[in-house]
């Protein structure tokens, strides 16, 4: 039995002027904006920095409010496919470009920027390193704002190169590095580090050799079918030049069974003498190794990818990771502010002090200190040609055959020829 | 009676029926339905191409030697697994001294979750710091890389599974053992039967419904394994440890082919079904 009390009433009353009051802060709430951001990052510092790059674009533009969200890597990318159907899309995410921001931008879900990145006579667009725009750029719409790069190169110990009497400076061409190789074995050095089991540490090999065998218009070329397209000679020649170096059996024992954490503890631990590795190898070297202290900075040196003597690729072709900011197609106008307050140069340096990346805009890479970075942050100022990697910018399903066939190339299961036709077959698959 | 039964109907069927078709039913038609699709899992799904998923299937080298590692541990279980469980099992029931001790050793590895168990036997076998290594270093050889070689790690994979599961099966026999009446064995003894064969005669027949349960036991779990292989191998080197699900994950899922997987899934769901089928129709009439 209910019996309507007069302190029932009054609660009741008192129920309903609060919730109308809670309903008043809601609406003067959404009366702002709010820019929702979304991004891969576990490390607590580097969150911090960018706690911190929110907060102060919030107290520069009042009304604007930025919502950051940290993700782990897979359950970012189990959750963006979903997200960008639906009304919950962030404003902002991460993007690590190629072929998946394509299929992103094909659905209709993004929105370029190229209105932003023009007005003022362009003024964004020219602080910006170009081959950075470039690779976000498909069909003329640029899909995200670059943010960082990255280089893959070679890093070597010196004292082992010492020991094994080889001149990291005369390896220019990739039979240089198959004799530095060779004298390293010869000397009873293990000459690589290898993650066969990731797959992906031995794709950069495949990758490298191919940019190198058909140079930037070749493999342009090879993604609009021409001459054959991924089955063309360049291909088959990038798949023997690494079975070649295959045959020579220059990774730690076990390689086909260690990670890429695993291979980064052998070189590390100075039981390899050469790693083929990002830009932040320096650290992770040392957080991988045995003692978790790794080589010292001063017994690393670093070496571009030898080019092949005859083919067109150039030096400073370079191969490495190439980071964005995707904004959807529902996203809040003051979106584009926020997108060119991150890639303006105060963001960019204080990114590159506090959290070592590779900076885009032009100028920020003077914030990079340490030496074995300068020297990366300053190849890639100079770059001729940025390559993404290949699971990013083939799709994919076409990188991981890539990394199979990598794989599979260097450990003699598969010939360069068959393996070049698989890569073929699955990208003749995304040509539409 | 009949009409008291309608109540009870409308009352229970609906949540249960509603989860099982939300849950269960209606992914498995969407499995069915993308698996005729070529897509990435980003937008809807346009570009349809028939049976060729299907066809990519089956002809995918990857995939065949997922059925025959798949059968290997069906065989595996058979073979080795199931008999060890067995004879530990005959062991331990009878109260010798220290039998609880034993049960509880045994059936450990069972207890621990399987993504743990894979990455415990991953630095067991390790060739660097592992167990392995140590026991090789210490002969002064140079160790094996037993997960790195392609000719060898389903075999180190299998070690794992039977050390992973023989304590479950041998909890099932003891159970079994329980259940038989102890006069029927007192009668072989009396009749003058030797130990032999009073398990030959005796106690194998009475335990068949639960040899038909384990194998039947060793049949799904060899079809589900996914979370032990994941830290092990990965299904590598050269997918020489894939399974029916690692190969879905590594081929699917990862590669953000959402057609070809849900096409993988379709298969593996036909499989499971016509087995489990079957072998309740054959071998589990009676029980």
């Amino acid at each position: 039995m209910l019996t309507i009390t007069n302190k029932g009433i009054r609660l009741l009353s008192a129920a309903t002027v609060g919730a109308a009051a809670f309903c008043a802060s809601v609406a003067t709430a959404s009366a702002d904006v709010t820019i929702r951001w979304m991004y891969v990052e576990a490390v607590p510092a580097t969150i911090a920095v960018w706690t911190k790059i929110g907060k102060d674009f919030e107290a520069s533009h009042p009304g604007v409010k930025v919502e950051m969200q940290f993700l782990e890597n897979q359950a970012f990318k189990a959750k963006l496919p979903t997200l960008l159907q639906s009304k919950d899309a962030p404003s902002i995410f991460y993007t690590w470009g190629g072929g998946v921001l394509k299929a992103q931008a094909d659905t209709g879900s993004l929105r370029p920027i190229n209105a932003g990145l023009d007005a003022d006579g362009g003024k964004w667009r020219k602080s910006i390193n170009a081959s950075a725009i470039d690779g976000l750029t498909f069909d003329g719409k640029t899909y995200a704002s670059p943010f960082k790069s990255g280089l893959v190169s070679f890093y070597y110990n010196k004292e082992l190169f010492k020991k094994a009497n080889v001149d990291a400076s005369k390896i220019a061409t990739w039979d240089d590095f198959l004799a530095a190789v060779k004298t390293l074995k010869g000397a009873g050095v293990t000459p690589i580090a290898g993650g066969g089991r990731d797959k992906w540490p031995l794709h950069f090999y495949w990758s490298y050799l191919a940019m190198r065998e058909a140079g930037k218009q070749g493999f342009a070329d090879a993604k609009a079918g021409k001459n054959d397209g991924f089955a063309g000679k360049p291909f088959v020649k990038a798949g023997e030049l690494m079975a070649d170096l295959g045959k020579l059996e220059p990774f730690q024992n076990g390689y086909l069974g260690a990670t890429w954490p695993d291979a980064l503890a052998a070189f590390g631990d100075g039981r390899a003498a050469i790693i083929l590795g990002f830009e932040n190898t320096l650290a992770t070297q040392a957080s991988n190794s045995t003692s978790r202290k790794g080589l010292s900075e001063d017994n690393i040196g670093r070496f571009a990818f030898p080019v092949v003597k005859g083919a067109p690729g150039l030096a400073t072709d370079s191969f490495g990771g190439l980071n964005g900011w995707a904004v959807t197609k529902n996203a809040p106008p003051e979106t584009d502010e926020f997108l060119r307050y991150m890639a303006g140069i105060d963001v960019q340096k204080l990114l590159a002090k506090e959290t070592q990346i590779m900076p885009v805009a032009i100028g920020a890479s003077e914030a990079v200190s340490i030496p074995l970075l300068k020297d990366v942050a300053e190849t890639l100022a100079k770059e001729s040609w940025h390559q993404n990697f290949l699971d990013q910018d083939l799709g994919p399903n076409v990188g991981a055959i890539v990394n199979d066939m990598s794989v599979e190339i260097v450990s003699g299961g598969t010939k360069p020829a068959a393996a070049a036709q698989q890569i073929e077959d699955a990208y003749s698959l995304e040509r539409k | 009676m009949a009409h008291s039964k309608w109540p009870v109907l409308i009352l229970f069927l609906p949540p249960a029926l509603l989860l099982f078709t939300v849950l269960v039913i209606l992914p498995m038609g969407e499995a069915a339905w993308y698996s005729f699709y070529n897509w990435n899992g980003y937008g809807s799904p346009t570009q349809w191409i028939g049976w060729r998923n299907y066809q990519l299937i089956f002809r995918n080298g990857a995939f065949t030697q997922s059925i025959i590692n798949n059968g290997l541990i069906v065989l595996i279980s058979v073979l080795v697994q199931i008999p060890l469980a067995l004879w530990l099992a005959t062991m331990i029931s009878s109260r010798i001294k220290g039998a609880l001790f034993f049960r509880l050793i045994f059936f450990l590895p069972y207890v621990l979750a399987d993504v743990a168990a894979g990455m415990i036997w991953r630095f067991v076998y390790d060739g660097d710091f592992g167990l392995v290594a140590g026991i090789w270093h210490f002969f002064g050889a140079e160790p094996p890389f037993w997960l790195a070689d392609k000719d060898v790690a389903m075999y180190a994979i299998l070690g794992v599974i039977v050390w992973k599961y023989f304590g479950f099966h041998m909890m099932l026999f003891i159970a079994g053992l329980q259940a038989i009446d102890k006069s029927v064995l007192e009668a072989a003894d009396i009749d003058g039967a030797t130990g032999f064969q009073k398990f030959r005669l005796v106690t194998l027949p009475l335990l068949g419904s639960t040899v038909r349960l384990s194998v039947f036991f060793g049949v799904v779990g060899s079809l589900q394994l996914f979370d032990m292989i994941m830290p092990l191998t990965g299904g590598g080197p050269s997918n020489s440890t894939q399974t029916m699900v690692t190969f879905l994950y590594n081929f699917g899922v990862t590669r953000m082919q959402v057609g070809f997987g849900s096409a993988v899934g379709v298969v593996l769901f036909v499989i499971c079904v016509t087995l489990a089928f079957t072998y309740k129709r054959v071998f589990m009439r009676n029980d």
